[in-house]
């Protein structure tokens, strides 16, 4: 049993959801008690859907389990295809139908339709969303393709065509997954190379039996696609890239993986400067103040692991925290976070997350809509990177998060909370005027310094009640306090923090004045 | 009764579980706790309910069940055990603890009495462990309150003070309003049921009269009766008829005169009317569907039909409880239907034939209805906010009109040139 206030991933019926409202020509029968209908909303609210999600509940009662379960669920599954004629069947349960046994997929085999039906088997008190939406599509994908055979199929340069490829993960809930497949679509049309089927949002059944047409499978979200990929390229020999295009150095490789399994040859503006405007943004002088920037990261394996890479080698951060809360990832994770001289923070928790943040006091926050909420508290500037997400985070606008625009949207995402060069500069020129207010912040009117200050009492209060139990705490001196007031708040906590330790470890009982640049000087040197 | 059609229908529901009322009832007693005993489908639910505004630690959670907890009931006792120690010695300011009943732990039927009996007795009343049920397979949305309401009451202490006993959540703001207004009418004993602190429980005996606020706690007032009090029959406190007629007949039960009633209601009553007309113009002669959900389907149509001059073509309501609702059913014009269940792909039919200006839904459905032209009002927001009373009546009506309102601004009316 786990204590969970807050969860970062719904249950595995939600992932199957999520695929089954990606497609078209699709119906999914869930087995499950009213109430469950709940999710509905995660569509028709977060994602703003002017349209239901294509599932029919079963909404049994306690009054039902008396009787015969198994009829009523036939009785909706009946009704369900009489009504909408899907070409494709998903028939599954939620965690309570789990627990009765009714058995709804093989139920809804032995009811003699003449369409594919595809029995989902989603273990509810093991597994979670992301996987229950791998699962749902490697299904549907190995359901409708399982017959098939490739015998007759023939690579692009003997059919003297362009290559074509599969785009493979994209789902509605997903991480700007809309816009991320335009802009891998205009990329690759720019290198002359079509794409042949997305799936799953925008497919149909009938779509899934043209992925064999591809030359390669593009693994957009292995979150959600990396089983299916490998089922395809076993099965029906179809290659897939394991590069995902998250930032430029990323896409400059996604392009290159691309071009050689394809035996392509690779094209020389593959690693020209220009193609995004990051590069040039990162390297001109307004952002010389980025460099060294702290920052924790935090999200799907995906999106964590490709904010570390843009953090460090695209914008010059310092990444402080990385982590993920798909376990499925971990392994990914983990070994990217030791290259940083990081462990990788592996949980659900998301009061774990918040207190790794307030450890590593990082001035920018890279997390899911929870972090948003836990960098607001803290009065740290904050960018989501990562589902799961709230309403705000499915803009109007296009703003992809791959490719070059990608690059460039996360450019702007992730900077504009932060001050902007030359406006730190002006502050730092101006802060001993009397009209100075301290606090004083991004545009984006972030909690800032008020926030900030809290967490210092916080940090304070904290102090004093330690030091009922230890005599080693050192005291601040009323100058002393007065000199880390003259340190801009942004920098304010990890100060005192820094210089409470080393006052520590030098045994100072008191802080002053002089005590503050002896530890600035230690950590310098 | 008027008469009203009452038809019955079953099929796929569209419709909160009782989980839902814990995003109310935790605001309304801060000293509370709610752990739900689910799945992680449960805590979705409730995350996904609450708009995922967690700004503090929440004061309710989840104990997710996980497969181990399923192979062995004993363990999963201890495991319940183990959480609940768990999250109070993190949460010392926690008075009560409510276990709450899911769907997997009443299948799976795990004894949350005997768990709270248990916790009660090793607590020695530090913190009180109370338990009921809001699962999906019992109880529709706001029937967990009736559920939490009903766990309360053995605890309730005994008096033979006459007073009034408001039931049901208010918001705390419009509380205050009745009750000032019924201290003016000479009813000085008013307490409320839940009250702001869970330890602070009002007392109970035949001397107590109560008046129900909300139309859903069928249970509750069964239990209140069975403690001595009277139940006084009134319409809810919706719009100035519903709120005029609800507080006269407390004012009647305890024999106040007519002309003090009069006097202190009537200047409220022309008031509201006054801020009620500019919604009248707006919502009179407009067709209204209300899909099943709060529970607050009747009375609002009630409100909405008489005071605003609206067309009623619909009420869908969950579960029907005759007795409670028979002098708002009285108050219907006549031919009213009203579908008791849900089939919920037929009742969307219902709705695009009969293309009504506005439908009362559910947060699933009004956005798909929206893109199909169908202006809507999400039913969830009338259990948060203040529209209970006289004075509060025009502030119900703005809620209906306001998408009237946007949807003419934004789809301004072209002439036809013939």
């Amino acid at each position: 049993m786990e204590l969970t206030l807050w969860t970062y991933e719904g249950p595995p019926h939600i992932g199957a959801m999520r695929i089954a409202t990606s497609m078209k020509k699709l119906h999914y029968v869930l087995h499950a008690p009213q109430g469950d209908t709940y999710a509905d909303l995660l569509f028709t609210m977060i994602e703003r859907r002017g349209s239901r999600p294509p599932v029919t509940y079963t909404t049994f009662q306690a009054r039902d389990l008396g009787g015969d379960t198994a009829e009523l669920v036939k009785g909706h599954i009946k009704e369900a295809v009489d009504r909408f004629q899907p070409e494709t069947l998903l028939v599954g349960e939620s965690c309570t139908a789990e627990l009765i046994q009714d058995q709804p997929g093989s139920l809804a085999k032995g009811m003699g339709f003449d369409i594919p039906i595809v029995s989902l088997e989603l273990p509810a008190y093991s597994k979670k969303e992301n996987w229950g939406g791998s699962e749902t599509f490697y299904q549907i994908v190995r359901t409708l393709l399982k017959d098939h055979s490739n015998e007759s199929k023939h690579t692009w340069q003997e059919e003297k065509r362009r290559p074509r490829v599969n785009l493979l993960g994209p789902t509605l809930l997903g991480f700007r997954c809309r816009d991320d497949v335009l802009e891998i679509q205009k990329l690759l049309g720019q290198y002359g190379i079509d794409v042949n089927v997305v799936a799953p949002l925008g497919a149909s059944p009938a779509d899934i039996m043209r992925i064999p047409n591809a030359d390669l499978n593009v693994c957009l979200y292995p979150e959600i696609a990396e089983s299916t990929c490998i089922w395809l390229e076993r099965n029906l020999n179809i290659p897939f890239t394991t590069t995902v295009p998250l930032g430029v150095g990323a896409t400059q490789d996604f392009l290159k993986e691309l071009h050689e399994v394809l035996e392509m040859e690779i094209p020389q503006s593959v690693n020209e400067s220009n193609n995004s405007k990051l590069t040039w943004y990162s390297n001109s002088v307004d952002s010389n103040y980025l460099t060294g920037k702290r920052v924790f990261i935090f999200g799907d394996g995906t999106h964590a692991l490709a904010a570390a890479r843009i953090a460090t080698e695209e914008l010059g951060f310092k990444v402080v925290g990385l982590g993920t809360y798909s376990r499925e990832m971990a392994r990914k994770v983990r070994p990217a976070a030791k290259a940083l001289g990081l462990e990788a923070l592996i949980t659900n928790d998301y009061l774990e997350v918040e207190d790794a943040i307030k450890e590593t006091s990082p001035e920018l926050v890279l997390g899911t809509q929870m972090e948003r909420h836990s960098a607001k508290r803290l009065g740290i500037p904050c960018a989501v990177i990562s589902t799961p997400m709230h309403v705000q985070d499915v803009p109007a606008r296009y703003s992809p998060q791959m490719g070059w625009e990608g690059a460039n949207v996360i450019f702007d995402d992730w900077v504009h909370p932060l001050m902007m060069g030359l406006e730190e500069h002006l502050i730092g020129m101006f802060k001993h005027d009397f009209e100075f207010v301290d606090g004083h912040q991004s545009h984006l009117g972030h909690l800032g310094g008020k926030g900030n200050q809290n967490a210092n009492q916080e940090v304070k209060t904290k102090i004093s009640i330690d030091s009922t139990t230890s005599n080693l705490d050192p005291i601040w001196t009323h100058e002393g306090e007065r000199e880390l007031s003259k340190i801009p708040f942004f920098v304010r906590g990890k100060v005192r923090k820094n210089t409470e330790n080393y006052a520590r470890q030098a045994g100072c009982r008191e802080i002053n004045e002089e005590t503050l640049y002896d530890a600035k000087a230690h950590y310098k040197a | 009764m008027s008469g009203a059609t009452l038809l019955k229908e079953s099929g796929p529901k569209e419709v909160f579980c009782g989980l839902t009322s814990i995003v109310w009832l935790h605001r309304r007693m801060p000293d509370a706790f709610f752990l739900v005993v689910g799945s992680r489908t449960c805590a979705h639910l409730i995350q996904s309910a609450a708009g995922v505004m967690i700004f503090a630690e929440p004061r309710f959670g989840t104990a997710i069940l996980e497969e181990r907890d399923l192979a062995g009931l004993a363990d999963a006792h201890d495991e319940l055990n183990r959480v609940v120690k768990n999250l109070l010695a993190r949460r010392p300011e926690i008075k009560t603890l409510f276990l709450v009943g899911s769907c997997p732990s009443e299948v799976i039927k795990i004894d949350l009495s005997r768990v709270a009996e248990n916790l009660n007795i090793e607590l020695k009343g530090q913190v009180t462990v109370l338990n009921y049920s809001g699962s999906g397979i019992e109880t529709t949305f706001t029937q967990g309150e009736d559920g939490a309401l009903k766990a309360l009451i053995p605890l309730m202490p005994k008096s033979d003070q006459k007073k009034l006993l408001l039931v049901g959540t208010l918001a705390n703001a419009v509380e205050d309003r009745l009750i000032s207004i019924f201290k003016r009418l000479g009813i000085d004993n008013v307490e409320s049921f839940p009250p702001r602190q869970s330890t602070e429980l009002p007392s109970i005996g035949p001397e107590t009269k109560v008046l129900l606020t909300q139309p859903y706690l069928t249970d509750t007032a069964r239990e209140l009766k069975n403690k001595g009090a009277e139940i006084i029959e009134a319409p809810f406190p919706l719009g100035v008829t519903g709120s005029t007629l609800w507080i006269q007949a407390a004012a009647n039960s305890f024999g106040i005169d007519k002309s003090i009633v009069d006097s202190i209601l009537i200047p409220l009553i022309s008031r509201a009317k006054q801020a009620l007309a500019p919604h009248v113009e707006k919502l009179s002669g407009k067709k209204l569907f209300l899909l099943p959900e709060s529970q607050l389907e009747i009375p609002l149509a009630r409100f909405l039909s008489n005071e605003c001059g609206m067309e009623i073509v619909e009420i869908g309501t969950p579960y029907l409880n005759r007795d409670l609702m028979k002098a708002e059913i009285d108050l219907l014009p006549p031919d009213c239907r009203i579908v008791e269940g849900q089939h919920v792909e037929k009742q969307l039919d219902r709705v695009r034939d009969s293309s009504p200006d506005l439908v009362v839904c559910g947060m699933g459905l009004a956005n798909p209805l929206e893109a199909e032209g169908i202006s809507t009002k999400w039913s969830i927001e009338m259990v948060f906010s203040p529209i209970h009373g006289i004075d509060q009546a025009s502030d119900l009506a703005e809620l209906f009109s306001r998408p009237l309102r946007r949807h003419d601004i934004l789809n301004p009316k072209t002439l036809t040139s013939n």
